[in-house]
């Protein structure tokens, strides 16, 4: 057998079936060809094989392509922002082989022409790229985008995200018109008049410095009313970007009631609180939602362990240096996500033993798949061959030299993380590798 | 002596001894003010830069003012006359200014933290005249250098702030460094107005003015802006007025030797009635005196004028 890719001396971790062993894998037309037991292949055939085929994953982890089901790529209308080519590199080199952009673009993905647009740009880059659609035309919150020309266009999902749908009968019709689909309806929960005009956290934080606040029920009240919304209509709904001990809590009760709803938390909402912003006045602390509290930030990685939340998403939203290069409120939310993500899950979670490391990876490939109903990622014979490999013990800086994405627009710069992508294979190719 | 900083960005965190060097310098200013000829020379070829993005006629007046009067040559820039609306970035204007070669910088901003955010930027002293409805250390130590100056004593003193605590700079800068300096603070004022949690800095709160002002010493009496009704925070001025003006009749309850303090501009007859406003307690004119003295203090002293060592990096 000659194979494209050799793997070998990897410690194989598929969290969907639950396996973790020793073994080798051989890759060939970009699918897993062969899975061998310790041992099956040894040193004698593995020295017929070129030494450019062989990867020595020794000491490292093999496990099915991360899949970020969050992420801001910004082309069409941003592109000095983040270009689809430049975000999937961004996202190779974090070790995803999979990801979902958002329709916030200029114009919105809510129609088929766009989907198309990005998804040609998309064909030959280092990730998949999937698209979520517009729940309303022009994401303006008013009239329903044509859902069933975008899924025809191969969407996976919509969202309104960067708004609320905040009419509730609309929303009420787009998780009823979306059931027809199975497509799951991703919502940025936020009351807009309650959150009117915050900037960060509503809390001591934002008393002393005088800043407006986003109290923590705009995003509890609107979680709340979308849980009930999707009950009533039997539908699917995503909640994206978690960050509150009662948006915690709401999904749980949902899904006790047997509500179909999953949830997202981003790294930074389990990692850092709003009690940093008044150190440095740092606007790559500014993030919609906001940093909370750290009883949220407890709340989330409860809701991380008990299951509640279903899986780790970036929020991936890359900002300019000009941009961000401001005071506090008067810069743009959002962060970049996609290179420290792993990082962040293991020195956090894994690292603190709030997760292990299967049930840490569960949240940021099979799960996030799963409800996205991407098929791709098992670690099993004849599947494709997105893989991701990492070494969970080694340690490193965040560079901001480093990023491949076109923004820097992290607060992890300087931050010691566990836990290294070493080599990304997606598709059977190697799309990214660490020097 | 040296302060511990060489900005004044605000009042919280600012250690006790340089407070009460800031104050006790002050005093000596005030002297000056006095005088027949009121300058002085040590900022003689310094020059400071009064940064105002938001109109503020007395604050700036007051800093051009000690400015002067320390010799100190002074530009004044003004966002409304500027290169503000063309688009251009604070960072960009501010260098611009800073490659006239300038050693100070005065700025009253509407976001907090863009004194913070100019020290990143510039090599100049920043100092804060208001960022906001975060701080405005000056008015806060000019404030306490009132009370101080009639008390004799910081330590002990009940000091009630009453108004819209929630968007109030001074209130921040006041209850920061009374509460450093040993004095108790409470606020009193309608629900809406007052900030999230306030408890957690240690104060009394208070939404009846008539038990806020049992046993007070010093009432600082804050402006109320209409703004705020038409946002829903309260009903109306004329309610505000019957619930937490500041009348004759309610000052039967403060200590004997009461203070009404007030930063002004006053809303007469909404939250202050003309009785009050110029009544025997009233010091609001001898703030506005003060006001100068301590900014002429802060100049002084962040200049690093009299220090033989000229690395004056200290942070
Ligand atoms: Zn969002
Ligand atoms: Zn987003």
């Amino acid at each position: 057998m000659k194979f494209d890719l050799l793997i070998i001396n990897g410690k194989l971790i598929d969290p969907a079936f639950g396996f973790s062993k020793k073994g080798d894998i051989g890759i060939k037309d970009g699918k897993i060809e062969k899975i061998y037991a310790p041992g099956k292949l040894t040193p004698k055939v593995i020295s017929t094989f070129p030494k450019e085929s062989i990867l020595d994953a020794n000491g490292a982890v093999v496990t099915p392509g991360l899949v970020d089901i969050h992420v801001h790529l910004r082309e069409p209308g941003r592109e000095d922002e983040e270009t689809v080519v430049s975000g999937c590199e961004s996202a190779a080199a974090g070790g995803f082989t999979s990801l979902c952009c958002m329709p916030n673009t200029q114009p919105a993905i809510d129609n088929q022409e766009t989907v198309k647009f990005v998804t040609s740009l998309a064909e030959n880059a280092d990730c998949r790229v999937y698209c979520i659609g517009a729940i309303t035309k022009n994401r303006e919150g008013k009239e329903l985008s044509e859902i069933g020309d975008l899924v025809k266009a191969g969407i996976v999902a919509i969202s309104d995200d960067g708004d609320y749908v905040q009419n509730p009968d609309l929303m009420r019709r787009a998780l009823e018109y979306a059931r027809m689909f199975d497509l799951p309806v991703i919502t940025h929960a936020e009351d807009e008049f309650l959150a009117a005009g915050g900037v960060m956290n509503e809390s001591f934080q934002s008393t002393k410095l005088g800043m407006p606040g986003t109290p923590a029920v705009a995003e509890e009240i609107a979680v709340i009313r979308d849980i009930k919304l999707a009950g009533l209509t039997d539908s699917r709904l995503h909640v994206a970007h978690v960050s509150t001990v009662g948006g915690v809590e709401a999904i749980r009760r949902g899904k006790a009631e047997g509500v179909k709803v999953t949830a997202e938390a981003a790294p930074h909402h389990f990692t850092l609180t709003d009690d940093l912003i008044a150190e440095r006045f740092d606007t790559n602390l500014r993030v919609n939602p906001p940093l909370r509290t750290e009883a949220d930030r407890q709340a989330i990685i409860e809701g991380l362990i008990d299951g509640t939340i279903d899986c780790i998403a970036t929020d991936h939203a890359p900002h300019t240096e000009e941009e961000k290069d401001t005071v506090f409120d008067e810069a743009p939310p959002g962060i970049i996500g996609l290179e420290t993500s792993l990082g962040l899950a293991i020195t956090e979670l894994v690292g603190k033993g709030y997760l292990s490391l299967p049930d840490m990876l569960a949240k940021m490939s099979a799960n996030p798949a799963h409800i996205m109903g991407l098929t791709s990622n098992k670690l099993q014979e004849g599947e494709i061959a997105d893989l991701t490999i990492f070494n969970p013990d080694a340690a490193w800086i965040v560079k901001e030299k480093k990023f491949k994405s076109k923004c820097k627009n992290s607060p992890f710069v300087e931050r010691k993380l566990k836990g290294k992508i070493l080599v990304t294979i997606m598709n059977g190719r190697v799309t990214f590798r660490a020097k | 002596m040296k302060l511990s900083s060489r900005h004044l960005l605000q009042l919280e965190g600012v250690p006790k001894k340089d407070l009460e060097l800031i104050l006790d310098s002050a005093v000596s200013f005030r002297e000056i003010l006095d005088r027949p000829i009121k300058k002085v020379p040590p900022l003689r070829g310094k020059t400071v830069v009064n940064v105002f993005y938001e109109p503020s006629t007395r604050t700036r007046i007051s800093f051009d003012l000690a400015e002067k009067r320390l010799s100190a040559d002074t530009i004044s820039f003004s966002a409304s006359a500027s290169s503000v609306k063309k688009g251009e970035s604070l960072k960009d204007t501010v260098r611009n200014i800073e490659a006239m070669k300038i050693d100070m910088v005065v700025v009253r901003h509407r976001s907090p933290g863009v004194p913070y955010y100019l020290t990143q930027c510039l090599d100049a002293n920043i100092i804060n005249a208001g960022d906001g409805t975060h701080e405005h250390p000056t008015q806060g130590l000019l404030d306490i250098f009132t009370i101080r100056q009639k008390y004799k004593r910081i330590k002990g003193l009940r000091v009630l702030l009453v108004g819209d605590i929630k968007h109030s700079r001074v209130a921040r800068s006041n209850i920061w460094g009374l509460k450093t300096l040993g004095a108790s603070v409470a606020i009193c004022g309608p629900t809406t107005l007052l900030p999230y949690e306030a408890e957690r800095f240690g104060i009394d709160i208070y939404t009846d003015i008539n038990e806020a002002m049992e046993g007070v010493d010093v009432v600082n009496i804050l402006r109320i802006q209409l703004e705020r009704q038409k946002a829903g925070l309260f009903p109306s001025q004329r309610e505000y007025t019957n619930l937490f003006g500041i009348s004759r009749e309610r000052l039967k309850r403060l200590n004997k030797n009461f203070t009404i303090m007030h930063p002004g501009p006053m809303n007469r007859g909404v939250e202050i009635t003309n009785d009050v406003a110029d009544g025997p307690a009233s010091v609001i004119l001898d703030q506005v005196t003060n006001g100068q003295a301590v900014r002429m203090a802060v100049l002084y002293l962040l200049s690093g004028v009299d220090e033989r060592d000229s690395s004056e990096d200290s942070e």
